[in-house]
């Protein structure tokens, strides 16, 4: 019964969001108020029914309702609570009614917070939302249905894919999808924009909220992803340049560009075109996600269950999203008027040059996700795209990147003072180079790039420091003044600290975790030593171990260091009863420069035990990198001026008064 | 001029959607690539041994069938299958060969240690040459070989124990009869 009411409030939703992808768009062209004002409730009650049919999915998930398709598929009476819910984002029917619940959300959220919208552009971008949400709400019911019945009902189901049962990986897809999804609002603000031909900075105030939202929630699922597949494959790898992978970092880094281009949309009226370009885009990067991973043209040890008619839906869906808003854009962008004029080393050509570089390594990774694909279809011969192609193309695009952040937050709007910004910075280039030569010194100068990639990382990390001690004149001004500078900055300065030095952390783990990192494989009998680095593993035994529904071998290492007790380590392998699969889960015990990382594979039957030890230099500082950046995100979002939607230059203006006095 | 700069992006868009129309034709089966080569010779081929095994030479490869793995020890997907490999390499009556593509042979050897070593030779391709000569989408990839040195069967994506049980074990048991 519930799943019926369940199934029922999605055709609701879809007949909702027709009537919001509608009337709405049309009274906002011909000035029926009364229609333009309908997209709000049919926002709201459109993500009230989808909330509705969603609960209904995961309550058949937590009775385990057998009686129903995929929770017969995806779940068994004996898998714990939590993993019973996540399942029901685990497999492709739940985790796209997951994808039209979030894109009503973001529309609801518009709908409610967004009362001093100019209506006009709040109807539009509305019904534009509603669109997207009809053609995936439509897509749910024709082509996956997730509350399909099965008769008779089995009495037991099968389980979620243990590689998944895993408290990390149950938020990932969650927090990724309002990240892709949430990209959606970006989207139907430009080609609202683009319907009116009207672009200034109050849509750059409006977009930026939820971008930034977005993009928080996509850093953290990435960060989420790569974590599972650390601790849970047991490779000691966190990111392998998979397709599916690369589906999910391609609109972070457009996302990432669209942060910045929206800033000198809102404060110099600038860049407007590309900006609306970079909001289609970057949700376009996310329809191109969702048609990779589900549509089965590329194979991925992500995808779902596959089926050509899904993918030819996306397509269709695809197609005509981002077909209709470039068309719009082919016709409407080159009308919009040119805003501020800027030379080319200032603020906004430091932002410029950051989208273009951000863009042209969006491309390589397309490419590189594409290329095997194309070459395929188009009967060349094959290669194979890895991480060399990556690193070759890749790296060398993010260094300036990140030599450039360093530097562009100290030029000035309009005309920057190159020599000047390099001139505060001297101190920070300093530290770089000291740094750099710490890296070249570990391993004798063996790897430039790494050294390099060390240097990059701390150069940004000081020059960030430097940008913020500047702002608040640390050291020129007695040091009471410049605390109470600190305190009056406003809070999207410090998310932009934040969100740097993040990046700046993480990419020195990056940089570390790739070139040091030791390993050694060996068989081991209890009692046995193996040393790596600084570190001593003794193999104490092999126990079995019993969980909810599976059970495991537990290894237990005594880990030495210098002689002396450092820790204990219990590496498990994992048999699932239902899906008899093995699982490796990683013991990794953190410090501040490194993980100790364990891995027991099988035994031999004779009382050896092929073991594997890595030394992660540094990986801890990618994950709090990543903390660091969605820190930062979330820092920005609670600044003020997103709150009153006060011009944000007059909010600085008075700032700085308040903060000499 | 101007005008032009602003469709590029439509025109981008169209040719990725013509790309990925192409790409989910029904006929096109991702993981199992339909390959030119069935039925032909296989390509002359020689290459170094990796450690003390013996290396690959294809034109020895006649008068036994033949199964040729490519892996590499950065390659994910290769742990997964290679359990199943095992199983293959089990098999009366069928040499399991395998490649290392573009892989270290200190890690190579490092994955075998720990994964054990089921290939009764293995050539290094430390370039990819080899691998182009097979027209490698990408590893792991396994093929079949007859006795004659032709190749009857390809799999371009890992090993699962549906397509070892339906259609690799059939052809190899119909192969060495």
């Amino acid at each position: 019964m519930i799943i019926e009411i369940g199934h029922f409030a999605l055709v609701l939703a879809l007949v909702l969001a027709l009537a919001q992808a509608t009337l709405p768009l049309i009274g906002a062209q011909r000035g029926i108020r009364a229609w333009m004002a309908l997209a709000k409730p049919a926002a709201l009650g459109q993500f009230a029914f989808l909330l509705i049919a969603y609960g209904a999915l995961i309550h058949a998930f937590v009775v385990a309702d057998f009686s129903v398709l995929v929770v017969y598929q995806h779940a068994h009476s004996q898998t714990p609570l939590i993993y019973k819910i996540a399942a029901a984002w685990g497999q492709h029917e739940g985790s796209l009614l997951l994808w039209v619940l979030i894109l009503s959300f973001f529309g609801a959220l518009v709908a409610f917070f967004g009362d001093n919208l100019p209506p006009r552009l709040k109807a539009r971008a509305l019904a534009v939302q509603a669109m997207i949400g009809s053609a995936f709400i439509l897509f749910a019911l024709f082509t996956s249905n997730p509350f399909a019945r099965l008769s008779p009902a089995p009495l037991e189901g099968q389980e979620l894919n243990p590689l998944l049962q895993d408290p990390g990986l149950a938020f990932h897809p969650p927090m990724l999808y309002i990240g892709y999804v949430g990209f959606s609002m970006a989207f139907s603000f430009a080609v609202a924009a683009l319907i009116e031909g009207k672009i200034d900075a109050a849509w750059a105030r409006w977009v930026r909220p939820w971008t930034l939202l977005s993009w928080v929630c996509l850093t953290g699922g990435i960060a989420l992803g790569a974590r599972w597949a650390y601790y849970e494959l047991g490779w000691g790898g966190w990111w392998f340049w998979d397709p599916v992978e690369n589906a999910s970092f391609m609109p972070w880094l457009m996302g990432t560009a669209l942060l910045h281009s929206a800033i000198v949309v809102e404060k110099r009226d600038a860049l407007k075109a590309w900006t609306l370009l970079l909001a289609i885009l970057t949700f376009g990067f996310s329809l191109l996600g969702t048609f990779l991973v589900r549509s089965g043209v590329i194979t991925s040890v992500h995808a779902f269950a596959q089926d050509p008619a899904r993918g030819l839906f996306i397509l269709g869906i695809l197609a005509l999203a981002l077909g209709g808003s470039l068309t719009l854009f082919a016709w409407r962008a080159p009308t919009l008027k040119a805003g501020g004029l800027f030379a080319p080393v200032s603020r906004e050509g430091a932002l410029m040059l950051n989208n273009l570089l951000l863009a042209t390594a969006t491309a390589t990774v397309l490419l590189g996700t594409l290329y095997p694909l194309a070459l395929d279809i188009l009967g060349g011969g094959s290669v194979s795209v890895g991480t060399p192609y990556y690193t070759a193309t890749f790296v060398p695009l993010a260094m300036p990147l990140i030599a450039l952040a360093g530097i562009g937050p100290l030029l000035g709007w309009k005309r920057g003072d190159l020599k000047g910004a390099l001139h505060r910075l001297w101190l920070a280039g300093g530290f770089a180079i000291a740094a750099m030569g710490v890296a070249l010194w570990i391993d004798f100068g063996k790897q430039a790039l790494a050294a390099a990639g060390i240097g990059l990382g701390a150069w940004m990390l000081a020059a960030t420091f430097t940008e913020w001690a500047e702002r608040i004149r640390l050291f020129r001004i007695g040091l009471g003044a410049s605390l109470r500078r600190a305190v009056h900055l406003p809070r999207a300065a410090y998310g932009m600290s934040l969100a740097h030095a993040g990046l700046a952390v993480a990419i020195i783990g990056i940089t570390a975790s790739s070139a040091w990192k030791s390993e050694e494989v060996r068989q081991m009998k209890p009692n046995d030593s193996l040393t790596i680095g600084s570190f001593s593993y003794v193999l104490q035994g092999v126990t079995p171990a019993r969980g909810e529904n599976y059970i495991a071998e537990r290894a237990h290492f005594k880990v030495m260091k210098d002689g002396a007790f450092y820790t204990d380590l219990y590496p498990e392998r994992r048999q699932y009863m239902v899906q008899p699969m093995p699982t490796t889960e990683a013991a990794i015990e953190s410090h501040l420069i490194g993980d100790l990382y364990a891995v027991v594979g099988e035994g031999d039957g004779k009382g050896a035990w092929t073991v594997r030890i890595y030394e992660e230099p540094l990986v801890p500082w990618i994950w709090s990198g990543c903390l660091l950046m969605v820190l930062g995100g979330i820092v920005s979002l609670s600044d003020r001026r997103y709150r009153v939607g006060a011009p944000s230059r007059s909010h600085v203006a008075q700032a700085l008064p308040a903060a000499g006095e | 001029m101007r005008r032009l700069f602003f469709i590029l992006p439509l025109l981008c868009l169209a040719a990725l959607v013509v790309l990925f129309w192409r790409g989910l034709d029904p006929a096109r089966d991702p993981s199992s690539l339909p390959s030119v080569l069935i039925g032909k010779k296989i390509a002359a081929v020689n290459l170094p041994g990796l450690g003390a095994r013996p290396g690959i030479n294809t034109a020895e490869f006649a008068g036994d069938v033949t199964v040729l793995n490519f892996f590499a020890s950065w390659c994910a997907p290769c742990r997964a299958e290679h359990p199943l490999i095992q199983e293959l390499a089990a098999m009366p009556g069928v040499r399991v060969v395998g490649i290392t593509f573009k892989d270290v042979p200190v890690d190579s050897e490092k994955y075998l240690a720990e994964l054990g070593d089921p290939y009764a030779a293995i050539g290094v391709d430390e370039t990819g040459r080899a691998g182009m000569e097979f027209g490698l989408t990408g590893v792991p990839e396994t093929y079949v070989i007859d006795r004659d040195g032709i190749i009857r069967y390809r799999l371009a994506q890992p090993l699962d124990p549906g397509r070892l049980k339906d259609e690799l074990t059939p052809l190899l048991l119909d192969l060495t009869q």
